[in-house]
């Protein structure tokens, strides 16, 4: 997890395009200074940061899905619930399927477990485009590498 | 069985928070009922569901966006059902 480059998202464990799923890892760092205020003397993860992995996870996918066409953006989050605290230093798994597929928009449904134990989940509205520039789409071919996406997924 | 019409009405009322009774076949989408597009994305997930098609909204927008249809013939809602109407035949016939 490079919570300074909002990149939430270390490893994808498993792709499965036929069933449209995913399911990644991240680790919460042990240090940070997002945990010297959230909170002093009580270090959480901000339940905002567990949406926003649960939005890159389901992301991925969708790029995937996509064949790296689009880029989908996050349009909406309903159902969010934090069921959990995170503390620093937990390895999250996240996972996220496919709940509906629009003509430009997609909706995902998404959770975070610690050791099998429910933290977070929510339902997840994307729009999405195509890439805006190339800029962006050798950003996201550079990452996909990085956190293990199956290279026969990106053209 | 109720409607294309009664069917959409009934969505947008339950999405929205939008008293049904204001809501007619000549009322528009966006100019009358005051709904925007992300709420519209909404509405079309719920569409696409209960009618098992996908509203074609890139396509609608981009020839709006391109002066090549007007927001009325697919945002009007007598229009958004007749559209339904037409997504549903083909779907059938396509069967």
């Amino acid at each position: 997890m490079q919570l300074e480059y909002f990149q939430l998202i270390d490893r994808i464990l498993d792709l499965n395009i036929d069933e449209k799923t995913i399911q990644v890892e991240a680790q919460v760092p042990q240090h940070n200074t997002i945990f010297e205020g959230h909170f002093p003397g009580y270090p959480i993860m901000p339940g905002v940061l567990l949406i926003e992995s649960m939005a890159q996870t389901s992301g991925w996918l969708l790029l995937a899905l996509m064949k790296f066409e689009r880029m989908p953006f996050l349009a909406a989050v309903k159902e969010a619930k934090m069921r959990g605290f995170v503390s620093p230093g937990e390895l999250l798994t996240v996972q996220a399927s496919i709940l509906h597929e629009g003509s430009g928009y997609a909706m995902t449904e998404a959770k975070v477990s610690v050791g099998g134990k429910l933290r977070s989940n929510a339902t997840i509205t994307f729009s999405h485009v195509p890439f805006p520039n190339q800029d962006l789409r050798g950003h996201m071919d550079a990452v996909a590498r990085r956190i293990g996406l199956p290279q026969a997924v990106v053209p | 069985m109720s409607s294309t019409f009664d069917q959409v009405a009934t969505i947008i009322a339950e999405t929205c928070d939008i008293p049904r009774d204001t809501i007619t076949p000549e009322s528009h989408a966006i100019d009358d009922l005051g709904i925007d597009s992300l709420d519209f994305l909404d509405i079309a997930f719920a569409i696409d569901k209960a009618f098992g098609i996908k509203l074609p909204l890139e396509k609608w927008t981009q020839e709006v966006n391109d002066g090549k249809a007007t927001t009325e013939q697919y945002f009007v809602l007598k229009n958004l059902s007749a559209r339904i109407d037409e997504l549903v035949a083909a779907k059938g016939a396509g069967a």
